[in-house]
């Protein structure tokens, strides 16, 4: 038993984080940036970060990840890192040859002070950004937020550099997913095709994190926002965000930048969440409903009245980034479970704390939330009252087996399974595919538990 | 195939095997703007020091480096599971301002207070490298308080390479060394050094000499327990594995403790059976030992001999690419890839040394390819250029090995099977086996098709 040292009295902890629900600003920013079609994401500081991030990532995504490096020694963190980012940019360039540098900063270079903004100005100056080439940043200290602020940082930082007004404006609809998995993102655009939508997703990490095998290996696979798609996101109609610590902050950008009106949402994680999706892009495009979409719909609503008996009252413990937290649960309580233990390792904030608590507020049992705590506090809360059915990332698996709970796969890292990057859990064929899991999790264990004379063929 | 261009200050970095004199630069920070296989001191440190299963692991740095090395590989223990969980002092914004030094020590001592390790170890990451607390003096103080070993290991990633971190963890745990009694150690012992534990290769290794008669005092660091290194100078001879990790423990030990210290590799049959016999004939006054060591190699190789032999029918021919952190280990791999009968066409390591690629030049045919700290880009190229059907790396290499439709086998973190001693080899060529003739690849589009493209 991995966690056996795991106890269940709680003592206040005032210094220490033990098993972090959550990792640093820079991976966040750098899964971001390989949204951008042939992008080269830059970690300014040390090689250490960026080589955990890429190793992290590979691990989730069963991809090859780029990111260049600083590379910083102690010189460069006594005496800043201009001479290597300048390096940096003009190597990048002329080796890989990419379309955009996409630049966050780490502890170190952000606690020595280096001027990223500046740094590149003068890279610019010096000749050695090519022309029609682009270096963009954002400031992704480790020791601040998440690894889901850094992604709401960069994607950001795609708003704030190339965003234009001037055109004319257009009947597209820029849509910014949030930080989900590939095909999350191409669910959502395979939706608003459905619909007759034209649509501009940032980041898109659909095609470029969950490719095909080609025979080769690519550095910029083929998906990915371009550059110049960015640029007209200043004239759309609207922008639809989903996920608001993620995607919160690039839509009023947007809006301040180049007034594009936006309607930011929960992620579209179960049938509620997907209709005010779905109703958002009717109403800010002026299109109807795809008949596609509302037979899926009925697809969702049936299967859920097929097994609705299975989920009543069954109490799930969850940990996860703030905004699947929050779709999560609002689906489970929909489904009549109890989400009794809430964890999200993210500092979220406190309206984000209140909306999750609105959630689970005709929950006829008591809930637990943290909002900023780790998955040692998770564990503890289980041990003193258990769970039947757990959901989280790869790290959960522990106390899944130590406890002995049937177990969900969701959120990010999963390291030790396939498949998440390929199949969406968002929309109502993510949906559908999310309550699959969750009830094979739990008929299969009705069915190991099942006595010889209880064990049934028809559940 | 088309050129894919080659930073200058790279080009000495990169060797093909045949008419040109031999000179690799190695051993260099890697550029600036370089997509570096490589990682930092903290990393070394970490790998290094982690599978101490009775020890506190403690990161004080903000929570990324703890979340990256959370459970990083499977080190296995027989016992306590301590360096399992992932403590740290996710140091914020407000930490970075006015130091971290308080929150460290009430970290340490809740952390003692509750699991009363053995001995507990402080990472220092960056940051804290930068804004100057005193981890050491925090260590003095809690160890005083709490009467166990606390040390410090000095890891601030930008100090340097991976390498620098070995360097810094076998600094910490000389520390510990020297503070057990030594009086009943068998004559005939050893340390094993620079062994992880990885799927459990530690105890292989251990139950080979412990057949053969001689007694291992501590294996540093998988499966390891703080009183065992306490008590490990009392041991006749360190048998360190690997270029790279604890050589410098094994320096420090000779010098302090006058213990010997000879390098040694489990992989492969070769490599083993000369590990097992060197150390053997360390113990020359004991002659039984020979003895037992030569009827062990006898009935372990002839065991596993039948299964190898249909192993290399099957991929005799085939050609292998290697991108490894150290470079022993690749001399150890081109010696198992080469009993099997395949062709070692591209080597390269993070962190090898002048000797290092001298000894892989005089091992390789003719037009093998030699990198030192190379990228993905330049590792495609070359794999793709020299028809390679096996690539051997780790983490990041993985994905490239089948984006480029070839066999993987992963050398380093993500190995649940150990692959070394006599049964490793025989689990390493299953694997090679499996990965190498999986029907997969023939739904691969041709490697050919695709090296008259150009890339990126």
């Amino acid at each position: 038993m991995l966690l056996r040292h795991t106890t269940s009295e709680i003592k206040e902890r005032t210094a220490l984080t033990v098993n972090p629900a959550k990792t640093c600003q820079p991976i966040g920013a750098m899964y971001a940036a390989l949204g951008i079609h042939g992008c080269m994401p830059h970690s300014h500081g040390s090689q250490g970060c960026y080589a955990y991030h890429r190793s992290a990532l590979t691990r989730h995504y069963k991809e090859p990840v780029i990111a260049a490096t600083s590379a910083f020694t102690e010189g460069a963190s006594v005496f800043g890192g201009q001479a290597n980012l300048l390096q940096a940019i003009d190597n990048i360039f002329n080796v890989y040859n990419p379309e955009v540098i996409a630049v966050h900063t780490t502890c170190l270079s952000e606690t020595i002070g280096d001027d990223i903004p500046q740094i590149v100005n003068k890279a610019v100056a010096e000749g050695k950004v090519p022309a029609g080439k682009h270096v963009i940043h954002a400031n992704t200290p480790s020791y601040v937020g998440s690894h889901v602020t850094g992604f709401a940082g960069m994607t950001k930082a795609m708003v704030d550099y190339f965003a234009e007004t001037g055109g004319p404006r257009s009947k597209t609809i820029n849509l910014i997913p949030g930080f989900v998995e590939p095909s999350d993102m191409a669910e959502m655009r395979r939706m608003t095709a459905e619909m007759g939508l034209e649509t501009i997703i940032f980041p898109d990490t659909s095609g470029v994190l969950n490719g095909p095998m080609t025979g080769k290996y690519r550095m910029y696979p083929p998906g990915g926002v371009t550059v110049e798609a960015l640029r007209r996101t200043g004239c759309s109609q609207g922008t639809v965000a989903l996920g608001r610590l993620a995607s919160g902050d690039a839509a009023r950008a947007l809006d301040v930048k180049c007034k594009v009106p936006c309607q930011i949402l929960d992620l579209p994680i179960g049938l509620a969440a997907t209709d005010r999706f779905v109703d958002t892009l009717h109403r800010m495009a002026g299109v109807g409903v795809a008949d596609s979409l509302t037979f899926e719909r009925g697809q969702m609503v049936d299967i859920i009245a097929d097994m609705h008996q299975y989920f009543y009252g069954k109490r799930v413990g969850l940990v996860g980034d703030p905004d699947q937290l929050l779709a999560l649960t609002q689906f489970l309580v929909s489904l009549d479970m109890a989400p009794v233990y809430l964890v999200t390792g993210s500092p979220a904030g406190k309206k984000y704390e209140k909306r999750l608590r609105a959630a689970v507020e005709g929950v006829p049992q008591e809930v637990k939330i943290k909002v900023g705590g780790d998955m040692y506090l998770f564990h503890q809360w289980i041990k003193q009252a258990p769970v039947d059915l757990v959901i989280g990332n790869s790290y959960v698996k522990y106390i899944a087996r130590d406890e002995d709970i049937p177990y969900v796969r969701h959120g990010f890292p999963i390291l030790d399974r396939v498949g998440h990057s390929y199949f969406p859990t968002v929309g109502y064929r993510g949906g559908m595919r999310l309550l699959e899991k969750i009830l094979d999790a739990l008929l299969d264990r009705k069915d190991r538990d099942a006595t010889d004379i209880g064990f049934e063929l028809v559940m | 195939m088309a050129s894919i261009p080659i930073l200058k200050e790279r080009e000495k970095q990169i060797h093909r095997k045949g008419a040109q004199p031999f000179s690799l630069t190695c051993g260099q920070h890697s550029l600036a703007g370089v997509v570096s296989q490589r990682a930092c001191v903290f990393c070394g440190s970490r790998v290094v020091l982690y599978p101490i299963a009775d020890a506190l692991h403690l990161i004080h740095g903000p929570v990324g480096c703890a979340a990256y090395t959370w459970d990083i590989r499977g080190a296995l223990s027989s016992g306590p599971e301590l360096h399992r969980l992932s403590f740290t002092t996710d140091l914020r914004e407000k930490d970075v301002i006015f130091g971290g030094e308080k929150k460290l020590q009430r970290a340490l001592t809740e952390l003692i207070d509750a699991y009363q390790p053995r001995a507990a170890f402080v990472y220092s990451t960056c940051i804290v490298g930068i804004i100057g607390d005193d981890v050491a003096a925090v260590c003095r103080q809690v160890a005083r308080e709490k009467g166990i070993p606390v040390l410090p290991v000095h890891s601030e990633g930008f100090k340097g390479t991976k390498k620098d971190g070995y360097k810094a963890a076998c600094e910490a745990l000389f520390q510990l060394v020297g503070q057990g009694q030594v009086d009943r150690i068998d004559p005939c012992s050893i340390n094993i050094l620079g062994e992880f534990n990885i799927g459990g290769e530690a105890w292989i290794i251990k139950s080979y000499y412990e057949k053969m008669g001689v007694a291992v005092v501590a294996t540093m660091t998988g499966d390891g327990r703080v009183d065992a290194i306490r008590r490990s100078h009392g041991a006749a001879l360190n048998v360190v594995q690997c270029s790279g990790a604890m050589t410098t423990l094994a320096e420090m030990m000779q010098e302090r403790y006058g213990i010997p210290y000879i390098r040694a590799s489990y992989f492969g049959l070769e490599d083993t059976s000369k590990a097992l016999y060197d150390v053997a004939a360390h113990f020359a006054g004991n002659p039984e030992i020979m003895t037992r060591t030569q009827s062990l190699v006898r009935e372990e190789i002839s065991a596993i001999t039948p299964e190898l032999q249909q192993i290399k029918a099957a991929v005799s021919g085939k050609r292998a690419a290697i991108y490894v952190g150290g470079a022993f280990k690749a001399f150890s791999l081109i010696k198992a890839l080469r009993y099997l009968g395949m062709d070692v066409v591209l080597v390269g390591s993070q962190t090898g040394n002048d000797a290092d690629y001298q000894t892989l030049r005089e091992m390789c045919d003719d037009g093998t390819i030699i990198l030192d700290d190379a990228n993905p880009l330049e590792l495609s190229k070359y794999i793709i250029e020299k028809g390679a059907d096996l690539f051997i790396g780790g983490v990041k290499e993985r994905p490239i090995a089948y984006k480029m439709g070839i066999g993987f086998c992963d050398h380093n973190h993500e190995r649940k099977i150990p692959l070394a001693g006599y049964e490793g080899m025989l689990h390493f060529a299953r694997e090679v086996y499996r990965s190498v003739t999986s029907p997969v690849w023939r739904f691969a589009p041709t490697r050919a098709a695709a090296a008259k493209e150009v890339s990126p």
